[in-house]
């Protein structure tokens, strides 16, 4: 029953028309399984007035980028992208098919994958092929305690949806060689319940927390009254400010600067924990960070376990003092 | 009336688990059960849709029978019944048998909005929800920060992570929801007492979902657990604990100077 599934299927998530980091994350990962798997790599771009974009996933990696560009597809919609894409793979038949775990993804991989009545994997971090074409998916489960690798022996396709910036994109090459092939989906509009009524888009500038390269991060440890220390700190050094599950649920930072399992990964070269006990969630999300220095009155929290740099002591006595520091460094 | 129903799950608290330092690996020992944090924000949100406008809120929870412990918090907390789904068949299930074993109970009800918790703190997969509605056949709207019920039709805010849609449809949706959104109540104590002395919990094997065995469970999961292994941490680096402050911001900022991050 596994026969004449073949190749690896990538989704192209596109936000206003634009293709996100995200597709040419999967594409990297897709490219070295369709490699080891001795297959093709295709993406699944689907959207309106999105075909211009379809190259640059081929100079990202895709040998065949397969369009559908539709009116009906320009905001995000569960039950139209879900009929795009399940037309698709319903007449390939993918061996593999890979949705970044993002808002958009999460809502449509588990809809589409019970359509398919195949398996699908949260939130993987680790994706490793066989060259029989059989994909081990790895996922942390137990907010992070506990990583599993899964597997889907008898149905195909093999889908998983993958965390943003686990995986590494290729270098763009647009020398790259690969098809452009438009599809006309026969969409069933009489299954278009859901409907827009207002897209409110938050106004200020969004932070990319995980595009920064130094990240200065608060833990309840820190407090409301002395954030202005880390804003202070971060300032001095061009860093952004983050923070724990808690400092967000109590409302001292926004919630796109939450760093861990619900929150972001990120991998900066240098990562303060201050404040921060390292509860098992937030280590998942920044334990790959070059550089971890840690302050923490408790000599015992976890988060020096993994800091490369652990101070013990109080956060408000030594972050205006390390400014002080820097500052006389850098005028030297 | 508007009738809810609203999907519950039992999890360890996984923020009282904690790795021994030495061995590596969980200690799960006296961990505490808790009512699903996402799965308690959407049980309130239930609850404010019956403040407003009325309604008949009924739980349904799937696990061993000590998951009545969380129907009974439920209704102390104001929902009007629970079920839970109770039978060894359930055992082993992925997202798509629970989805499959969760639409079947649900088929037993007449209902315009089904409920569940965006994801659950133990397995993180946030595929239950969509997975079950797609197998019920109606829409879903995931990622949920506040749901309200107007002219006959539910006006749902999906938040994502740099808008917020404004969505609408007609009954019968599902919608999972975010747990941050909306505090949970508390109990209350009358309800608790009334529901502890007077209230039966309804417990469902199989049989009521209507659904083949080799469709529930493990055998009905087409996805495996091949391996699964406690975390590896990266060594711990240098810890200094007897230092004054201004010593403390001196060796940070000399560290961060000698590895050219200044």
């Amino acid at each position: 029953m596994l026969e004449g599934y073949k190749d690896v299927y990538v989704f192209a998530e596109t936000r206003d028309g634009k293709i996100q980091d995200i597709a040419f994350e999967l594409l990297g990962k897709g490219r070295e399984i369709a490699d080891i798997t001795s297959s093709k790599l295709h993406a699944i771009l689907v959207g309106y007035n999105v075909s211009k974009e379809a190259k640059k996933l081929i100079g990202y990696g895709a040998d065949e980028v397969i369009v559908v560009d539709d009116k009906c597809l320009e905001n995000y919609l569960t039950e139209q992208y879900v009929q795009a894409t399940y037309h698709i793979i319903n007449e390939r038949h993918p061996n593999i098919v890979l949705i970044g775990a993002t808002s958009i993804g999460r809502d449509l991989a588990p809809r589409l994958s019970a359509r398919l009545k195949t398996g699908l994997t949260a939130d993987c971090t680790k994706l490793e092929a066989e060259a029989s074409g059989a994909l081990f998916m790895t996922r942390p489960a137990f907010g992070g305690n506990l990583m599993a690798t899964i597997v889907s022996p008898n149905t195909r396709p093999q889908m998983s949806t993958v965390r943003p910036g686990v995986m590494q994109k290729l270098h763009y090459d647009e020398s790259r060689k690969g098809e452009v092939t438009t599809v006309k989906v026969p969409f069933d509009a009489s299954k278009f319940k859901v409907e827009v009524v207002e897209i409110k888009r938050e106004n200020k500038k969004q932070v990319k927390i995980e595009d920064a390269k130094i990240l200065v991060s608060c833990g309840r440890g820190v407090g409301k009254a002395n954030l202005h220390l880390l804003e202070d700190l971060a300032t001095e050094l061009h860093a952004t400010v983050s923070g724990s599950r808690a400092v967000v649920d109590d409302g001292i930072i926004e919630q796109a600067r939450q760093v861990g399992q619900t929150g972001k990964t990120v991998r900066p070269n240098v990562y303060f924990a201050l404040g921060i006990s390292g509860a098992i969630q937030h280590i998942a999300g920044m334990e790959n960070s070059e550089f971890i220095i840690a302050i923490n009155k408790d000599k015992f929290a976890n988060i020096f376990q993994i800091a490369d740099l652990g101070i013990v002591g109080d956060v408000k006595k030594i972050v205006p003092l390390l400014v002080e520091e820097i500052k006389k460094i850098k005028a030297q | 009336m508007l009738k809810i129903l609203v999907c519950i799950k039992q999890v360890p608290d996984t923020n009282e688990i904690k790795i021994d330092p030495v061995k590596g690996t969980l200690i799960r020992e006296g961990v505490p059960s808790i009512m699903n944090p996402d799965d308690k924000a959407g049980l309130e949100a239930a609850l404010r849709l019956k403040d407003k406008y009325g309604a008949n809120v009924t739980v349904i929870s799937m696990g061993p029978m000590q998951a009545q412990e969380i129907i009974r918090e439920a209704i102390a907390m104001g929902a009007d019944d629970g079920y839970l789904l109770s039978d060894f068949k359930f055992a082993g299930a992925d997202t798509l048998a629970t989805s499959t074993a969760l639409c079947g109970a649900i088929k037993n009800f007449e209902y315009d909005l089904v409920i569940m918790g965006r994801q659950a703190i133990d397995g993180d997969t946030a595929q239950v929800g969509p997975e079950t509605a797609e197998l019920l056949g109606i829409p879903q709207i995931s990622y949920a920060a506040s749901i309200d019920y107007k002219d006959g039709y539910f006006i749902v805010e999906r938040k994502v992570e740099d808008r917020i849609y404004v969505l609408k449809a007609k009954a019968p949706i599902v919608v999972t929801v975010l747990g941050e959104s909306m505090k949970p109540r508390y109990m209350n104590v009358a309800r608790l007492i009334d529901v502890y002395r007077n209230k039966q919990i309804n417990v469902w094997t199989a049989e009521k979902t209507n659904t083949p065995a080799e469709k529930l469970g493990l055998k009905g999961s087409p996805t495996q657990v091949k391996e699964s292994f406690g975390k590896q941490l990266k060594a711990a680096g240098t810890v200094m604990d007897n230092l004054d402050p201004q010593e403390a911001a001196k060796v940070i900022a000399k560290t961060l100077a000698e590895k050219h991050y200044l």
